[in-house]
């Protein structure tokens, strides 16, 4: 490859919002439940039904618009998309195209490269489609209409992305920020955040974009990269081989790390969008929007700066813990209850971290509660247990949220404090060793160490490190 | 005299006397029923069963005092575009031949909480589109005047029952005068209220932005007492307006005196049958002998109405009417392969030629390319005779014209030339581009001896002046 190429990307992100309701009608947006139970004339489409637009969903959206810095539009309204499919029951999709909530934000990542902003042109509020499941016994499709109505924000980002880690972050930011705002639990596994993305290859230094594909079917981080790379790659091999890029919607198959054409612009389909007569503009008041903007949460920076203030953490400590909400409130509600927040800090930081990256897990999924880690630290500072086994005892409070003191107890982990039954193990250890005890006396300090880290072992770990110590170094010198 | 002869609120004081038994009165519309159908047709579904069982209960209603309004126990024919749970709901189409609604419309519920009994559903112009009852699936109506003619339409149906004495009164449905041009047709009074003053709620929808639900009686008195009861703001409907003047019957008011009356001289052009146009004068010089103030006025734009319901009512129900696609409910093809064929199938075999031809030209003008040059513009045209609407009201108090530009045509005049059947909708299609309430009410009889009817049209919310308008003529044609 001779020739130096610029990836020219652009994200579409659908973000699933946390109403209780749908968007349109009273029905549970309850994830789960047996199919066609969360449904009404309304989301399943009957003849006659009318939408009713759900106040809530206005409100993260307005939520999310202003913490990405954008434009809101006071007088907004719904349109309707046509198209035909079973899942979409009435045959359109109720979304906003010509007036759109929000436009014309940004939000700022931050990558090996530098801080960089990236710029949103809209967010739009929309419904969600059912679920076709296909019955393969039967030979027939089943439609659920459970998700159909469940309310979604769709995130247009400028083609202002470059790389993989500028997407990767952007997605983090945008995540961060959303659950920040309670809007949306952004889970991509679950669908609850779904990203298309829009990519083009040019000629570096070329002032116009390539032509460009959508990718569909990302459903986590890893795929997103992935996809964006191969992507990459066919676009520059076309342009080398001389062929041209088409403007089409590919879908990615993550196991084969491929992308396939699903349609071209051609067959695109003529959505058919007018306003959607049976919903009112939306119409929000100063007031309103002044409300919105009082109630918006303590966000991501705001939290990293006061972690830095209030409980003295390092600048790296604070990033990390308030890189998650769910994390940053699991920090928050342990020092509630036993202070200490460096200590707190270093458990999260250190050891849960260690232990996500061990079972590929996000903090998100962390489901301990804080008061057996605020029982933990106490029974370290209490010198009721020691650290080693205080490590073990916090995998257990990860894996199953054990009480750590009925743990320690009922296995015996308590610190050995009782002298005489220490000297005899190290008495023991000593007799076991003599080469060891031979080094010591011939001058070898170190061999002190081993005899130690013997006696502890003999111990399980239970006994204190200190008292080992002396008990150990008395005896040599006894011996002597 | 019959029962059959009485008007619904006599009905109703003769059965709250207990002079008359619901089961009574219901029998007897059940027996003309029986009688009338063969030569008039004006219901798809009679169920004799439901309205015998429904008289009963609300008899034991009356007599424990739990129903006191004027309705209760008078049975009441209603439009077949309107839900009924349980109870067959077709918009006189093939494609909805077997639906049976799980919910009732909110007018039709109202209705029921006040007593009414339903005697059945019905015929209409298939989705309410056309002006002669022709167009359903079901077969035509015939005008209870001469059966060789129509009875008008869309509401051709609930008019024909209402005039036969097949019912006491009827609820209609009108997006571009389906309740007034066949209440002309048929020699009975109508109103089409304000927009949003009924609910649209369990209405079929043809044209959500211009339909409305309202009463078609044997007099004007009949029609204002149903308005009252059917009249409510429902949340269930984002179209719905909160009024707190809804006691229509308090305008029953035998006086005109200084009520200003504009009759707009493009109403009387070109294109008016001059029987009509004669009639009609007559009407409007028997309110200035009451002491009205009667001139007449230049509108304006009137020939722009047509074009501009036309694209606007097409382009609504083009997208109404696609959640009708075999897969939910109603008809689906019997055989087909795979998805596409069977929804051009089911839709092909299901909807009559004059619901494809509305759908094909609200599809063509929603299509890139050409939803500015129409739909856009057809938005414009609607906004400017709404502003033509407000000069006038500034004006006059109430706007007087015909309903129609000629009396009942012949059965299959019309439909040879749907062009020409569109242009009979002048005088009452910018009525509902305006969203204004308007009522026929019967003035003569031309040679043949066909009923016609007076429009008389008021500003938006604004029922009671011509509810009191109509209410003088008529007082004044009866006595003469």
């Amino acid at each position: 490859m001779s020739r130096q190429y610029e990836t020219v990307i652009g994200l579409e992100v659908h973000v699933e919002l946390a109403t209780k309701t749908k968007i349109f009608c009273g029905c549970s947006t309850e994830f789960g439940g047996a199919p066609n139970t969360h449904t009404c004339p309304v989301c399943t489409g009957m003849p006659g039904s009318l939408p009713v637009l759900n106040r809530q969903v206005v409100e993260y959206a307005l939520a999310v618009g202003l913490a990405a810095n954008c434009q809101i539009n006071q007088y907004c309204k719904f349109d309707r998309k046509n198209y035909f499919y079973p899942d979409n029951p009435q045959n359109y999709q109720i979304s906003q195209l010509y007036l759109p909530i929000c436009h014309d934000g940004w939000v700022e990542i931050e990558t090996a490269g530098g801080k960089k902003k990236i710029g949103i042109h809209e967010i739009h509020m929309e419904e969600d489609a059912g679920k076709l499941i296909h019955d393969e016994w039967e030979n027939c499709s089943l439609v659920d209409f459970n998700r159909s109505g469940v309310p979604l924000i769709e995130i247009v980002s400028e083609p202002d992305m470059r790389t993989a880690d500028e997407v990767i972050a952007y997605l983090e930011k945008l995540r961060m920020m959303i659950q920040y705002l309670g809007a949306s639990d952004c889970k991509l596994q679950e669908g609850s955040m779904r990203a298309d993305v829009n990519l083009s290859v040019r000629e570096a230094g070329s002032p116009q974009f390539g032509t460009r594909t959508e990718m569909k079917n990302l459903n986590s981080f890893k795929a997103i990269a992935r996809a964006i790379e191969g992507e990459r790659k066919r676009q520059i091999e076309l342009i080398e081989e001389g062929k041209k890029v088409i403007q089409e919607t590919r879908r990615w198959d993550d196991n084969k790390e491929f992308s396939y054409a699903m349609r071209s612009k051609e067959d695109a389909q003529d959505y058919r969008y007018f306003p959607d007569p049976d919903l009112t503009p939306v119409v929000i008041s100063d007031e309103w929007l002044e409300e919105i903007r009082n109630r918006q949460p303590e966000l991501q920076p705001e939290k990293l700066k006061r972690y830095q203030e209030e409980f003295k953490l390092p600048e790296y400590d604070a990033k990390i813990l308030t890189s998650s909400k769910h994390m940053a409130d699991m920090f928050e509600e342990t020092i509630a209850i036993c202070g200490k927040p460096k200590e707190v800090s270093n458990w999260m930081m250190v050891e849960a971290m260690r232990l996500l990256k061990e079972h590929e897990q996000d903090p998100e999924n962390m489901a301990f509660s804080p008061g057996n880690l605020a029982k933990l630290i106490d029974l370290v500072d209490k010198g009721i247990i020691n650290r080693t086994v205080a490590k073990t005892v916090f995998e257990e409070i990860f894996a199953r949220d054990a009480d750590p003191e009925a743990y320690v107890e009922e296995k015996g982990l308590k610190i050995v404090n009782d002298e005489e039954a220490l000297r005899k193990t190290v008495m023991q250890v000593l007799e076991a060793n003599p080469q060891s005890v031979a080094d010591y006396r011939g001058g070898k300090e170190k061999a002190m160490g081993f005899l130690v880290g013997q006696t502890m072992r003999a111990m399980k770990g239970k006994a204190d490190p200190a008292m080992v110590n002396k008990i150990v170094k008395e005896l040599l010198t006894k011996m002597i | 005299m019959s029962i059959l002869e009485l008007t619904a609120l006599e009905l109703g004081r003769k059965i709250k006397s207990g002079e008359v038994a619901v089961l009574e009165a219901v029998k007897a519309s059940l027996d003309q029923i029986r009688k009338k159908e063969p030569a008039i047709h004006a219901y798809v579904t009679v169920d004799e069963q439901r309205a015998v069982k429904a008289a009963e209960t609300v008899q034991k209603m009356i007599d424990n005092k739990m129903l006191t309004g004027p309705l209760a126990g008078v049975p009441v024919a209603v439009k077949d575009n309107l839900c009924t749970k349980d109870l067959l709901t077709t918009c006189s189409s093939n494609i909805l031949y077997n639906f049976v609604p799980g919910y009732t419309a909110e007018a039709v519920s109202n209705l029921e909480k006040a007593g009414a009994v339903i005697l059945g559903k019905t015929n209409m112009d298939e989705f309410a589109m056309g002006s002669t009852t022709e167009t359903s699936a079901f077969g035509v109506t015939r005008n209870p005047w001469n059966p060789d003619h129509v009875p008008g339409g869309s509401s051709g149906g609930s008019c024909a029952a209402v005039a036969s004495n097949e019912c006491f009164y009827a609820l209609g449905s009108d997006t571009g005068g389906s309740i007034r041009q066949p209440s002309s047709f048929c020699g009975v009074t109508g109103i089409k209220p304000t927009y949003g003053t009924v609910s649209r709620y369990g209405l079929i929808a043809y044209g959500s932005s211009l339909d409305q639900v309202g009463p078609i009686g044997k007099n004007v008195s009949d029609c204002a007492a149903v308005l009252e009861v059917i009249s409510s703001y429902d949340k269930k409907d984002s179209t719905s307006v909160p009024r707190k003047d809804l006691d229509f019957t308090s305008a029953l008011v035998n006086d005109v005196k200084g009520l200003r009356i504009g009759i707009p001289r493009d109403y009387l052009g070109e294109g008016l049958d001059d029987e009509v146009r004669q009639a009609v004068l007559d009407g409007a010089q028997t309110l200035k002998e009451r002491g009205a103030v009667v001139e007449e006025f230049d509108l304006s734009l009137v020939e722009y109405a047509i074009p501009a319901y036309y694209v606007i009512a097409s382009a609504e129900a083009s997208s109404n009417l696609s959640r009708f696609d075999g897969v939910k409910y109603g008809l689906r093809a019997k055989e087909y392969e795979g998805l596409h064929q069977m929804y051009k199938k089911s839709r092909s075999e299901g909807f009559g030629p004059e619901v494809k031809r509305r759908i094909m030209l609200g599809a063509f003008v929603l299509s890139s390319g050409y939803y500015d040059a129409y739909y856009l513009k057809a938005l414009r045209t609607k906004a400017l005779i709404k502003q033509a609407f407000d000069k006038a009201f500034a004006e006059y108090d109430v706007i007087l014209g015909p309903a129609a530009p000629t009396t009942a045509p012949r059965l299959g005049e019309s439909l040879k030339d749907p062009l020409k059947m569109y242009l009979g909708d002048i005088y009452t299609i910018s009525v509902n581009l305006a969203g204004l309430p308007a009522m026929t009410v019967p003035c003569g009889t031309d040679k043949r001896g066909l009923p016609i009817g007076l429009q008389l049209i008021g500003d938006c919310f604004q029922e009671k002046k011509i509810i009191r308008a109509g209410y003088t003529f008529e007082q004044t044609r009866e006595g003469k």
